[in-house]
């Protein structure tokens, strides 16, 4: 255990950074679900994200947050008690949320903003707090949760005893907020200058106030154990005489107040309701979170280093150094560059990590942007939990956001047009991630206006980027946008038309070691293909048996399955049966066939199971559903080659290899035969 | 690389009573045999593919390679698990062989080349020479050469679907 208090108060601090980087993500997802789905439950997860950060905030010392947290945290307790929020609510929390965040980064380069930097932001939301509970309240009353006189108030000292056992005040400030409502102001007056600091010692002082309901008992009970790290002064509700203001008064002597009994050694309480206990997969910065599983398998790598390296070992003796233990020599650092590459591959694989961090930016960007161009948009994000590499998704947000702008800013058209098109009036950007073969493939689509292969034309011909008379095809056309210095708006507006063009994007993604594909059809809206490459995949399966064989389809693709009945397969004038599904027609793909496998004996049993491919539904036919279950997807190119058909292989629990069926590869197939038929 | 020594280490085994060898230093592992999991429509002599700590790892039948008859695995059947280089690239693959015999070494000047009437058998395309030890004959296997680079897929046959790319 680490007993430097200086060491200590960093270690605080990078954890509180990092936990309120994952709560303000937190928040902020939630505020933005805030408007469609006002739950209390939603409300009261919002308000303890905020008050853990006002108190975490306190505790190491940043004071300039206190007010504003205080403030977002008066308006979400107005909302907690049913009072109806003003208008503009939600976007001014955002606004406190980019604040609060634009604060911690700077503690976070180790800079502070001024303590008053958020003063203004602080007071609109106050007064967005007043003017929402006035209804309910009669007279505006800013500080919802204001000390009141029956308030416990504890002051809590560095201890006297040097060496004492060193303890995080934070986990005491937890244990206390258990209690009750608590509240903590950090005294820093204590601090020395710099050239007579004692890193060795702790200058912070706390003062923590707690609803006067609480029994004394209690505050004892969870106090009694700092005893000698800290010096801790308990003023019960009475001795308070006057409602404490927010500007702390100095904190009396420890030696005033009855102290909490010494010795008395009080059982630690388990420590729930922290923040990390709730916290996402979000990645903070400079550090992230990794399956165990993955650690497990970098120690089976160690583990056989370790015999590669013990047998080099006994290599290094007394003797000759003659051919065969050259030899022997020679076969040991082969293993080694095979030991090394395994490790390699494993670290690589801790890299990993879900999409999500990437996509979580977007429904705010939506809405901002939605709002300011005076447009109605929704997002619809599936596959948030696919896994990327680390370098590959931090290089992806840059060219994500300007797709995603683009679609907003140039896509998806006003509510009028939209509503004269025959159109819902909202538009939908739909963002997906998958992993297809051995790439994650990663869609934006809009259903929006759509490019226009006539004006982009017209364009390239002005700009000489094609040669004036040159004959294009709708499709070639659009895929001008690639070229460098082609931009469509007609005004640089302020949202994507900064001169970064596709091009641009289209170099960020190859860059990536990935492919971009555009895919327009006028009026009915645009859509983007990132292809990335990966290192390792891991999908949501559905195991199915063929024959005495498993393989795997992916989740994803699978839109239902169904048990056959014979009546409704038809034979069609190809070689092809489709199966009449509810008013749709669906081609039936023998998968045995398809596979070279033995045809099994009468198909009455068998079970449908219909996946989406980007040429319709098609039915995969299958002998019996297996379970679903997440698998790792290994290249089969890595030791072999592409297989057609097969996007990849698994292993299962017993160690078999099953194969992941390539649903996009199977359609391909199943277009030929239905276009004679058709 | 090996030609340069005046020795060489050999594992060698058994394919249909005639004894094969295969530089000891590509070689990975020996592995009892396990059932591997056929591929779609790939040539006879690739047998599937196997688990091999979390590899995918394909295995080819060497006497399908060698134009040999079938047998059904037995207690001897191995897997020998060799390193393979394709230029800068290089990848695991396995060779069903009957059984095993032993590590052997032997001095470059034992090494002929394969007879020419090797060449009507089919498999001078993978022997890089032939070992005289003692009154026995070892076919000395170029790795390399078991797996071709790329193997193309089957085509359908009468009995078979088309080929799933259409074009």
């Amino acid at each position: 255990m680490i007993s430097d208090p200086a060491t200590l108060g960093r270690q605080l601090l990078g954890t509180f950074l990092e936990e309120s980087f994952d709560g303000l993500e937190r928040l902020e997802a939630g505020l933005l679900r805030l408007d469609e789905h006002r739950s209390s439950e939603l409300i009261d997860e919002l308000f303890r994200v905020v008050h853990s950060i006002k108190g975490g905030a306190g505790a190491v010392g940043i004071v300039e947050l206190g007010a504003l947290a205080h403030a977002m945290e008066s308006v979400l307790d107005a909302l907690r008690r049913g009072e109806p929020a003003a208008a503009g609510t939600t976007s001014l929390l955002l606004r406190g949320v980019d604040a609060l965040r634009a604060s911690l980064r700077e503690r976070q380069a180790g800079r502070s903003t001024p303590a008053d930097a958020h003063a203004q932001l602080a007071a609109q939301i106050e007064h967005c707090a007043a003017r929402g509970s006035a209804p309910s309240r009669g007279p505006a009353h800013p500080d919802t949760r204001s000390p009141t006189a029956a308030a416990w108030r504890i002051d809590i000292a560095p201890g006297a005893a040097p060496g004492a056992v060193v303890i995080d005040p934070i986990k005491l400030f937890r244990t206390l907020a258990d209690l009750g409502e608590l509240a903590v102001d950090a005294e820093l007056t204590a601090l020395p200058d710099l050239a007579r600091f004692d890193p060795g010692r702790c200058y912070l002082r706390w003062r923590a106030t707690l609803p006067g309901d609480v029994p004394r008992a209690a505050i004892e009970d969870l106090l009694g154990w700092v005893d000698g790290a800290f010096d801790v002064t308990i003023v019960p509700p009475a001795a308070l005489a006057a409602p404490t203001t927010g500007e702390p008064a100095p904190l009396p002597a420890a030696t005033g107040a009855p102290a909490v009994a010494a010795g008395e050694s009080a059982p630690l309480p388990a420590l729930t309701g922290a923040p990390a206990s709730a916290v996402a997969s979000a990645p903070a910065a400079g550090s992230i979170r990794v399956a165990i599983d993955k650690i497990d398998q970098l120690m089976n790598m160690v583990g056989e280093l370790v015999i590669t390296q013990s047998m080099l070992g006994e290599l290094d003796g007394d003797g000759p150094l003659d051919t065969a233990r050259l030899a022997r020599i020679r076969e040991g650092l082969g293993q080694l560059a095979r030991n090394t590459r395994a490790l390699q591959d494993s670290v690589m694989r801790l890299r990993s990590m879900p999409i999500s961090g990437v996509f979580n930016r977007f429904p705010r960007l939506v809405r901002e942007l939605g709002i300011r161009l005076g447009k109605e948009v929704v997002l619809e994000i599936t596959g948030q939990s696919t896994e990327l590499d680390k370098t590959v998704l931090e290089k992806l947000g840059d060219p994500l956001t300007h797709l995603v702008r683009n679609s907003i800013d140039h896509g998806i058209e006003p509510v009028a047009d939209r509503l004269a098109a025959g159109k819902s009036r909202a538009g939908t950007i739909r963002l997906t991630a998958e992993h297809r073969g051995g790439d994650v493939v990663v869609e934006i689509s809009d259903d929006g206006r759509g490019l226009d292969p006539e004006r982009i034309a017209t364009i390239a011909r002005q700009r000489g980027l094609i040669a004036p008379d040159a004959v294009l095809d709708d499709r070639a056309a659009t895929q001008l946008v690639f070229l460098p210095g082609f931009s469509t708006a007609r005004e640089v507006s302020e949202i994507s038309g900064r001169g970064v063009g596709m091009d641009v994007v289209r170099r960020h993604v190859e860059e990536l070691g990935g492919e971009i594909a555009l895919d327009s059809r006028r009026g009915h809206g645009t859509r983007i293909t990132l292809r990335l490459p990966l290192t390792l995949a891991i999908i949501d399966g559905q195991l199915v048996r063929i024959g005495d064989r498993q393989f795997v389809i992916p989740l994803l693709s699978i839109i239902e399955s169904v048990a056959v009945e014979a009546p409704r397969v038809s034979q069609l004038a190809g070689a092809c049966e489709v199966y009449r599904l509810r008013d749709q027609l669906i081609p039936m793909i023998d998968l045995a066939g398809l596979l070279g496998m033995p045809r099994a004996p009468g198909a009455d049993n068998r079970v449908m199971v219909v996946v989406a491919t980007d040429t319709g539904q098609l039915g995969l036919m299958v002998d019996e559903l297996m379970a679903q279950q997440q698998v790792v997807v290994k290249s089969l190119e890595t030791n072999y080659q592409r297989v057609p058909g097969l996007s990849g292989a698994t292993i299962l629990g017993d160690g078999q290899v099953a194969f992941i069926l390539d649903v996009i590869a199977l359609g391909q197939t199943a277009r030929a035969p239905l276009s004679i038929a058709a | 690389m090996t030609h340069a020594h005046s020795q060489e280490q050999l594992l060698t085994f058994f394919v249909a009573g005639a004894e094969y060898g295969v530089d000891i230093l590509r070689v990975q592992e020996i592995r009892g045999w396990s059932a591997p999991m056929p591929l779609p429509r790939t040539p006879a002599f690739v047998k599937g593919v196997i688990n091999i700590r979390g590899d995918i790892v394909p295995i080819a039948d060497l006497r399908a390679r060698l134009g040999l008859p079938a047998t059904e695995p037995d207690v001897t059947t191995a897997i020998v698990v060799l390193r393979i280089d394709h230029g800068e690239r290089s990848t695991v693959r396995g060779i069903v062989v009957d059984a095993m015999s032993d590590v052997t070494n032997v001095d470059a000047a034992q090494i002929k080349p394969p007879p020419a009437v090797a060449e009507a058998a089919g498999f001078a395309a993978f022997a890089r020479g032939i070992a005289t030890i003692d009154d026995k004959l070892i076919t000395i296997l170029d790795v390399d050469r078991v797996f071709p680079s790329t193997i193309a897929p089957v085509g359908g046959s009468p009995s078979q679907p088309p080929p799933l790319h259409t074009p």
